[in-house]
C-alpha cells in the first residue's frame, strides 16, 4: 500500500480497542491474531447464543460507523426469525466518503478482526453466507482479505460446523469498480446482485428484503470490527469507553490542514477542538483555523467558532452537523470556501447515480453554477440560487446522496456568505493570489 | 481469448454466488486487468457465463468509473483532487502530471505508456495528496516524487517488467 | 428490477395492491376527505380514487415502483419529510395533504430540475400538446427557470426505423424500460452512464432488436422516444381520432387512428379503452400503413383480350352479374363457388353467404379456416357448456392457463400479453404443451410439455381417455405429462387456449377432458386474422349457416328462408379444397373471391385457375389471385368502413370508420360511387368501395331487394337472427367489446387439412403486410418466425 506511516502516527490520547494490533509484526496473520485474543469472541458468541449476542451488542451502544449511526444490535434485531429464506450478512467496505480512510487500515492491518466480527454477526442473525463488498480501488485489500479468509477456512473458523458449534458459515469477498453510490446499503445490494448501483425504495428495509430478496444486514467495516471487542469486554465495559448512547471508541481521520494527519482511535465524545489541537497538532504554518467538516464531506461544515464540541452523534447534531463517517477535514484561514464547496459538489455530481431527479439534476446544477461563480462569472443571484437548489434537493431524494450534496451547499453558503460576496466584488477568487503550497 | 488462469478465476468467482449475475462486476474488473480494457468479446463472454443479455453487462460498465471500453495506458495515473487532497495540493499534482506527460486527463501518451485521470476520493485522505497508479497507492506526493515515480515506471518498462 | 431469469428466486418489487385481496380495507384522510380503499393500496392510487390527482412520471400502474421522479411528494402527518405517494402504502388513519405550500414548492422544484437540461423545443416536438411535462408545468408552475448553465446536448439516435430516441428530452422515468422488461418481457432497453449523463440505450448498443411494438413510445411521458412513422409529421391537435379495431391478427385490439386530410398519420391506444388496455403490437401501432399504399387497387379492372384493363364500377358489376347468371343457368348452381375472407366484417360475410346461397343458389362457400371454431362450438354445445368461452379479458385475469400449440408471442401478441400479465401481476400459472420451445414456454411456463411435431392432439387424447402416452410423444421427460395433469387437477378455473394443432375430434377430446377440471374451466381457440371467427360465425362454410346451424337441418334453413325471403339450397356445398380442386378439374366454372388469396394460401400451381370461365376478386392489392381474375374490384380497407368483427375469443366489436380529418374539400375525394352508405365526413380511398357496398350493388344487379342501407342495418338483422349474436347494440356502438355465445351443432370437420394457421410472425399478416412499409422496414422482420427477442 501507500504511505502507511502517515496514517499511524499515533497519539497518547488514543484508546486502542480495535487498532490494538496495528503495528504488530505480521498483524494480518491468523497466528498473530490468535495470540492476541483472536477468535475468542466467536467462541463466546457460540456459548451465548444468537439472542444474547444481539442484546449484548445492543447494550454496548455500538452505533453504525458508516455514517448513519443507527444502533447496531437494534438493526440486527429487525431480521425476521420465522423466515424460510436464507439470510445474508454483508460487510460494507466501499469506503468512499471524502475525508474518510479508516476502514482501509482496519482491513490492511487486522483482517481477522473483521472476519471474526462478520462471523459473529452472521451467527447472531442466522446467516450462513457473508460477503465483504470492497471498493474497486482497494484492490490490494482484496488480496489481503482473500488470504485471511483462506486462513480462517484452514483453521475451521469458516465453513461447516465452526468450532463444533453446529454453525455453518461461508464468507467471500466481492469487488466494486468505482461508484460512491454503492456505499449506500441498498445500492450496494443491487451492485452485489450484478446490477447498476441504484438505491432501492425503502421500505422494505434490507433486514427484511435485502440481497436476492432475502433478509440481509449490511454493516460497515469498523462497526463489525467492534463486535469481537464488545463480546470480549462485555457490553458494559465497552459502552463505558464512550458516552451514554454512544458506546466505545471511534476512528477519526484527520486530514487537510493539520500538522499530523492520521487515523486515531479515540473515545466517542472526544472534544473536536482538542482532537485538532492535541491529537493532530493543530493547523500547520501558524495559520488560523477557518472551518472543519466533522464527518466526511457530506456533513455540514463547522466554522472555527463551533469546534468546541463533543464528537458524539447527539452533540454534533445539536450544532447542526453530523458525526458521519469520522472524516474530520480541517481547513485553514487561506482556504477558499467557494472552491472547497465547488470541489465537494463536483464530487456529488460525478457520483450521483442519476436515478432520481433532484439529485441528478440538482448536483449537476450546483457544480456548474459554482464553477462559473468561482471562475469569475458569478451573478448576485447565484448564492441564493445555489442555496435554493440545495434546499430543493434536501429531503426529497430517494437516497441520502441528495442530502449529502445539499447539506454542504447550505452550510457553506450560509456560514461563509461573505466569501461568495468577496468573489463577486472582485470578479475572481480572492485566495488564488494568496495560495501557498502546504507542506 | 482469455487465459486459462483467468477462466479458472471466472469459474471460481461465479461459484461464490447463488445467482450468477452477481459476478458481473468482479468479472469485468478481473477481465479488464488481463486484457487492459473491456472488449466486445469480454462483454459477450461474461454475458454468456453469467447467463444474462449483453445489454445487462453493458449497462453495468458505464456505471462503474473504473471500467473502460477502450484501451488505456500501461500505467494509469489516477490523481485525487477531492477535498482532502485539494487542501494539500492535489490540483497542483494533477497539473504537474499533465505538464510532465503532455496529456490532459482521460488522455494517453502516444507511446501508450501513461494515461492520466482526475479521480474522486481514493480513501487516502491522511496521505494527501495521493494518487493510484493502476492499483498501487502513492501518497504524500510532491512534484519531485511524481517525477521520480514516472522515471521509475519508464525504467521498469524498459527493463521489461510486466504491468 | 429483477430480469425474470431467476423468477421464483428473486421477487420483483411490485405494488402490493396487485396481490392483495380486496377483503380488508383501510380508511385514511386525504386533503380532508375520508377515503376507504383496499388494504395494500398505494397512496397515489388511493388519492386518484378520491379524485385527487398527484402528479407522477415514474409511477405507472402495474409496473414496478421506482421512487425516481419525486413528483408525487406529499405531506403525511407525523412524517418529518415529504413522502412519495407512489411508494407509500396507505395505513389506517393516515392523514395526507397534497396541496400544502411545501408540497406545491416541491413539485415546482422537481419541474425546475426536470427542465434544466430539457430543451424547450416544444414547438417542434412530436409530444407538444400531449406532453405530461408540459401539462405539469402548466398546472404546477415553474415556467421560469433560474438555470443559467449550458444545457447538455446529445444528438438524437435511431434505435430502429420505428423507434427514435432524443436524449435531451428524456426525463429518465424508466417507464420505457419497465414496459419492455415487465410488460413485454423483451428487455430491449437499458441505461448507460450515470448522473445527469444517464441515457436510455438499446439492447444492441446502437440499435434495437425487439418486437418493435412501440410500447416504449406510447408510454413515454415526453417526446424522448418518438415514432419513426409519425415524427415531425403533425401536431396532435390537427388529427381527428377514431377508435377502431386492428385488422391484422385475430385478437381484436382497439387502435385509435389519427387522421388528417383523409390520410392516417398514426395509430395508438392512448386512452386504453379497448380490450387491449395499453397494449398494441407492431402491427396495431404501425402496420396500418398499407392503407396509404400507392399500390392499392383503386379502379375496377376487367379482362379484355387477355389483359386486365381499367373499367368503371358499373361495367365491372354488370359484367360480373351477367356472367355469373349465364354460367349458373348453363352449368347449374353447383358450377359456381365463393371464397370469403377472414378479414372482412361480419356484415360483409353475412351478405356474402346470403348472396351465395340465395342469389347464386349454392352452398359452395368457404374460407381459409385458421382455427376449428366449429368443432369447439359443437363440443361445448353438446356438453351444454356454451358459457365456457374465455375472452381476452378473462385471460389476463386468469389464475391458471393451459396453452396447447400455437406461438402467441408471434401469432397472438395480445393473448401473449394477457397471459404474461396474469403470470406477472396475479401470480397465475401457465402450462404449455408445444412441439417448439416457444418463448412463453421458456419464460413464463410452470410446466412445459414438449411434444413431437404434431403431437398435441395425441397428447390431448391421452389426457381425455387416460390412455398411456404413446412412446416418443413427450420429448422433455416422460414424467412431464403426469406433472401437468397433477398440477392442473389442483388448479381452478383454468383457461385452455389452443391453436390449429387441435381440430375436429381432438377438440371434442379437449372439451370433454377440460370440463372435468376443477372450477369453471373455459376455452379459447386461436385463429389468424381480424375476423376468422366472424367468418365461421357468419356461415362462410359449405355445411353451416350463420350461427352454426347445419345447412342439412330443415328447421335452420326455414329460419333463414323466412328472414331472407328466398330458398336456401339443402345440400352441403364443397369445402375450399374441393372448390379449388374442382376449379382445376373444370367442374367449377365461376369463382367469386372476396378478400382472399387462395392461389398463394393453398400454393396452387401456376395456371391452376385457368380453366375457370370466370373469376371475380374483390381485393385491396394486386395478388397472385387477382392476377388470374376476369374482374377485379378495388375494395375499401378496414380504415375506410364500419362494421363488426369478432375476435378469436368471440368478442364482437365495432370497427368504426374514421372521420377523414381536417380541411378536405369534398372535391378532393373524387366522385363517391355509391349511395349505399350515407355520405358522411369519413375517410375513403378514392375509387374504392367497401365489400358491403359491392355486395349490395351486386345484389341490386341480380334484381334482389335487400333491405339494408348500412352496416348497422345488416348488424340489426344479425342480432335478430343469428344464434349467439343476440347482443345489445348501444354498448357495441360505443366501442365496447361484447361477448357472443356461439352455440349449435354444425357438421363435423370434413378433413383435417381444411384448418391450418398461416404462421404469421409479428411482422407479417397475409396480403396486407406485404404492402406495409413499417412492417417490412424493421430488421427483425427478416428473422424467421419464432425468433425470440
Amino acid at each position: 500500500m501507500g504511505d502507511y506511516e502517515s496514517y499511524m502516527k499515533g497519539s497518547p490520547l488514543e484508546v486502542k480497542v480495535i487498532t490494538k494490533r496495528f503495528g504488530l509484526a505480521n498483524s494480518t496473520s491468523i497466528d498473530v491474531y490468535l495470540e492476541t485474543d483472536g477468535y475468542q469472541a466467536l467462541a463466546k458468541a457460540f456459548e451465548m447464543g444468537p439472542a444474547a449476542v444481539i442484546s449484548e451488542v445492543k447494550n454496548s451502544g455500538l452505533r453504525g460507523r458508516g455514517g448513519a449511526g443507527f444502533n447496531t444490535g437494534m438493526k440486527w434485531s429487525f431480521v425476521p426469525k420465522d423466515t424460510s429464506k436464507p439470510k445474508y450478512i454483508v460487510c460494507n467496505a466501499d469506503e468512499s466518503e471524502p475525508g474518510t480512510c479508516k476502514d482501509r487500515p482496519l482491513m490492511e492491518s487486522d483482517p481477522h478482526q473483521l472476519i471474526e466480527g462478520i462471523i459473529i454477526a452472521g451467527f447472531a442473525i442466522g446467516a450462513r453466507q457473508g460477503y465483504i463488498y470492497i471498493r474497486g480501488e482497494y484492490r490490494y485489500l482484496l488480496d489481503i482479505l482473500d488470504r485471511a479468509i483462506a486462513e480462517a477456512y484452514g483453521r475451521g473458523y469458516l465453513g461447516r460446523n465452526i468450532l463444533n458449534s453446529g454453525f455453518d458459515f461461508e464468507l467471500a469477498t466481492h469487488t466494486g469498480a468505482g461508484a460512491y453510490e454503492c456505499g449506500e446499503e441498498t445500492a450496494l445490494l443491487n451492485s452485489l446482485e450484478g446490477l447498476r448501483g441504484y438505491p432501492r425504495v425503502k421500505p422494505p428495509f434490507p433486514a427484511v428484503v435485502g440481497l436476492y430478496g432475502c433478509p440481509t444486514i449490511v454493516n460497515n467495516v469498523e462497526t463489525l470490527c467492534n463486535v469481537p471487542a464488545i463480546l470480549r469486554m462485555g457490553a458494559e465495559a465497552y459502552a463505558r469507553l464512550g458516552t451514554p448512547k454512544n458506546g466505545g471508541t471511534r476512528l477519526f481521520c484527520l486530514s487537510g490542514h493539520i500538522r499530523r494527519p492520521g487515523v486515531y482511535e479515540l473515545p466517542m465524545g472526544f472534544n473536536l477542538k482538542r482532537m485538532i489541537e492535541e491529537v493532530g497538532g493543530g493547523v500547520p504554518g501558524g495559520k488560523a483555523l477557518k472551518a472543519v467538516i466533522p464527518g466526511g464531506s457530506s456533513c455540514p461544515v463547522l466554522a472555527a467558532s463551533e469546534v468546541d464540541v463533543a464528537m458524539d452523534f447527539e452533540s454534533v447534531a445539536r450544532i447542526g452537523s453530523m458525526l458521519g463517517s469520522g472524516g474530520v477535514i480541517i481547513m485553514d484561514e487561506d482556504t477558499c470556501m467557494v472552491k472547497a464547496l465547488l470541489r465537494i459538489e463536483k464530487f456529488y455530481a460525478h457520483e450521483s447515480c442519476g436515478w432520481c431527479i433532484p439529485c441528478r439534476e440538482g448536483t449537476a446544477w450546483l457544480k456548474n453554477l459554482l464553477q462559473r461563480f468561482h471562475d469569475g462569472g458569478g451573478t448576485e443571484q447565484d448564492p441564493d440560487t445555489a442555496l435554493d437548489v440545495s434546499f430543493n434537493i434536501l429531503g426529497k431524494t430517494l437516497c441520502p446522496l441528495g442530502d449529502a450534496a445539499a447539506l454542504p451547499g447550505i452550510s457553506f453558503i450560509q456560514k461563509f456568505r461573505h466569501e461568495f460576496e468577496e468573489h463577486l466584488k472582485l470578479g475572481a477568487c480572492p485566495f488564488e493570489r494568496r495560495a501557498v503550497a502546504v507542506t | 481469448m482469455l487465459s486459462e488462469a483467468l477462466k479458472a478465476k471466472f469459474d471460481q468467482v461465479i461459484a461464490r454466488y447463488p445467482v450468477k449475475r452477481s459476478a458481473i462486476v468482479p468479472l469485468l474488473l478481473f477481465g479488464q486487468d488481463e486484457i487492459g480494457y473491456i472488449s466486445d468479446e469480454l462483454v459477450e463472454e461474461i454475458a454468456r457465463r453469467v447467463e444474462v443479455r449483453p445489454i445487462e453487462v453493458i449497462e453495468d460498465i458505464s456505471y462503474y468509473s473504473m471500467l473502460h471500453r477502450q484501451p488505456i495506458g500501461k500505467y494509469n495515473l489516477q490523481v485525487c483532487t477531492n477535498i482532502s487532497c485539494l487542501l494539500r495540493g492535489g490540483e497542483e499534482i494533477l497539473e504537474h502530471c499533465r505538464r510532465r506527460l503532455g496529456i490532459d486527463p482521460k488522455g494517453t501518451t502516444p507511446d501508450g505508456l501513461f494515461s492520466l485521470e482526475e479521480v474522486e476520493c481514493l480513501g487516502a485522505c491522511c496521505g494527501a495528496p495521493a494518487m493510484q497508479v493502476n492499483y498501487e497507492f502513492y501518497e504524500n506526493l510532491t512534484p519531485e516524487k511524481v517525477d521520480r515515480l514516472i522515471e521509475e515506471l519508464r525504467i521498469r518498462t524498459a527493463n521489461g517488467h510486466p504491468r | 428490477m429483477a430480469r425474470g431469469d431467476e423468477a421464483g428466486e428473486i421477487e420483483t418489487p411490485m405494488p402490493e395492491t396487485t396481490l392483495a385481496t380486496a377483503a380488508e380495507t383501510v380508511t385514511l384522510v386525504i386533503d380532508g376527505q375520508s377515503v376507504t380503499v383496499p388494504k395494500g393500496t398505494l397512496l397515489i392510487e388511493a388519492a386518484r380514487q378520491a379524485g385527487i390527482e398527484i402528479p407522477s412520471y415514474c409511477y405507472y400502474p402495474n409496473l414496478s415502483l421506482q421512487g425516481a421522479c419525486r413528483m408525487c411528494l406529499v405531506s403525511i402527518a407525523k412524517m418529518p419529510k415529504l413522502q412519495t405517494a407512489c411508494t407509500t402504502i396507505v395505513s389506517e388513519g393516515m392523514t395526507v395533504h397534497t396541496q400544502t405550500p411545501e408540497v406545491a414548492n416541491a413539485r415546482k422544484a422537481m419541474l425546475e430540475f426536470e427542465l434544466t437540461n430539457h430543451p424547450l423545443d416544444c414547438p417542434v416536438c412530436d409530444k407538444g400538446g400531449e406532453c405530461e411535462l408540459q401539462d405539469a408545468v402548466f398546472r404546477y408552475g415553474a415556467a421560469e427557470t433560474r438555470f443559467m448553465e449550458a444545457k447538455l446536448h446529445h444528438e438524437e439516435k435511431r434505435f430502429s426505423n420505428l423507434v427514435y430516441y432524443d436524449w435531451p428530452r428524456c426525463i429518465l422515468c424508466y417507464r420505457c424500460i419497465r414496459i419492455c422488461d415487465e410488460g413485454m418481457d423483451v428487455n430491449a432497453l437499458g441505461i448507460a452512464f450515470r448522473g445527469a449523463r444517464s441515457e436510455i440505450i438499446p439492447n444492441r448498443e446502437d440499435h434495437l432488436e425487439c418486437e418493435e411494438c412501440g410500447m416504449c413510445i406510447d408510454i413515454c411521458p415526453v417526446g424522448a422516444l418518438t415514432s419513426g412513422t409519425y415524427r415531425y409529421k403533425a401536431r396532435p391537435w390537427e388529427l381527428s381520432y377514431t377508435g377502431t379495431i386492428c385488422n391484422h391478427c385475430g385478437d381484436g385490439c382497439k387502435t385509435t387512428l389519427g387522421v388528417r386530410n383523409n390520410e392516417i398519420i398514426r395509430a395508438n391506444n392512448r386512452d386504453h379503452s379497448g380490450i387491449n388496455g395499453e397494449f398494441l403490437c407492431v402491427k396495431g401501432r404501425f402496420g396500418w400503413d398499407f392503407v396509404n399504399s400507392r399500390q392499392r387497387l383503386t379502379v375496377p379492372l376487367v379482362r379484355r383480350n387477355g389483359h386486365q384493363e381499367q373499367s368503371t364500377w358499373q361495367e365491372a358489376l354488370s359484367l360480373t352479374h351477367k356472367t355469373l347468371r349465364a354460367i349458373g343457368e348453363k352449368y347449374g348452381a353447383d358450377s359456381i363457388a365463393v371464397i370469403g375472407s377472414n378479414r372482412t366484417t361480419n356484415e360483409e360475410n353475412y351478405l356474402l353467404q346470403r348472396l351465395a346461397r340465395t342469389l347464386l343458389g349454392t352452398n359452395n362457400i368457404d374460407h381459409h379456416r385458421t382455427a376449428d371454431y366449429s368443432s369447439l362450438v359443437s363440443a361445448l354445445t353438446e356438453a351444454r357448456a356454451t358459457d365456457r368461452y374465455a375472452t381476452m379479458d378473462d385471460l389476463s385475469a386468469a389464475a391458471s392457463v393451459l396453452l396447447i400449440g400455437n406461438d402467441p408471442t408471434h401469432q397472438h401478441p395480445l393473448a401473449a400479453y394477457q397471459i404474461r400479465q396474469a403470470v406477472r401481476l396475479r401470480g397465475a400459472r401457465l402450462y404449455v404443451v408445444n412441439s417448439a420451445e416457444i418463448k412463453l414456454a421458456v419464460r413464463q411456463a410452470s410446466v412445459f410439455v414438449k411434444v413431437r411435431a404434431g403431437g398435441e392432439a395425441d397428447l390431448v387424447g391421452s389426457l381425455a381417455d387416460q390412455r398411456p402416452v404413446p412412446p416418443g410423444l413427450v420429448l422433455n421427460g416422460a414424467d412431464k405429462l403426469g406433472a401437468l395433469a397433477e398440477r392442473l387437477a389442483k388448479e381452478s378455473d383454468t383457461i385452455i387456449v389452443f391453436g390449429d394443432e387441435l381440430r375436429g375430434a381432438a377438440i371434442g377430446d379437449l372439451v370433454r377432458w377440460g370440463l372435468t377440471l376443477p372450477g369453471r374451466p373455459r376455452f379459447m381457440a386461436l385463429g389468424d386474422y381480424a375476423n376468422s371467427r366472424g367468418a365461421a360465425d357468419m356461415g362462410l362454410l359449405p355445411g353451416t349457416l350463420p350461427g352454426y346451424r347445419a345447412v342439412a337441418d330443415p328447421e335452420a334453413r326455414a329460419r333463414y328462408e323466412a328472414v331472407w325471403g328466398a330458398p336456401v339450397p339443402a345440400g352441403e356445398g364443397r369445402h375450399i379444397r374441393a372448390i379449388l380442386d374442382a376449379a382445376q378439374s373444370g367442374e367449377i366454372k365461376a369463382l367469386v373471391v372476396f378478400g382472399s388469396n387462395p392461389v398463394k394460401t393453398f400454393q396452387l400451381p401456376e395456371g391452376a385457375l385457368s380453366r375457370l370461365a370466370f373469376l371475380v376478386v374483390s381485393e385491396l392489392f394486386p395478388t397472385e389471385t387477382t392476377a388470374c381474375a376476369d374482374v377485379v374490384l378495388p375494395a375499401a380497407s378496414f380504415a375506410e368502413k364500419s362494421g363488426t368483427v369478432t375476435n378469436t375469443s368471440g368478442q364482437l366489436q365495432w370497427m368504426r370508420r374514421p372521420a377523414r380529418g381536417f380541411d378536405v374539400p369534398d372535391s378532393a375525394l373524387g366522385p363517391v360511387p355509391t349511395r349505399a352508405e350515407p355520405i358522411l365526413n369519413t375517410m375513403r380511398r378514392t375509387g374504392t368501395r367497401s365489400d358491403l357496398e359491392i355486395l349490395l350493388a351486386l345484389a341490386r344487379e341480380f334484381g334482389a331487394r335487400w333491405p339494408y342501407r348500412s352496416a348497422e342495418d345488416v348488424l340489426r338483422e344479425i342480432i335478430a337472427s343469428v344464434p349467439g349474436y343476440a347482443v345489445a347494440l348501444p354498448p357495441l356502438l360505443m366501442g365496447r367489446a361484447v361477448a357472443t355465445q356461439a352455440e349449435g351443432t354444425p357438421p363435423p370437420l370434413e378433413r383435417p387439412d381444411l384448418v391450418f394457421t398461416s404462421r404469421d410472425s409479428l411482422f407479417t399478416s397475409g396480403t396486407v403486410s406485404r404492402f406495409s412499409w413499417a412492417l417490412n422496414s424493421v430488421e427483425e422482420s427478416k428473422q424467421p418466425h419464432g425468433h425470440i427477442f
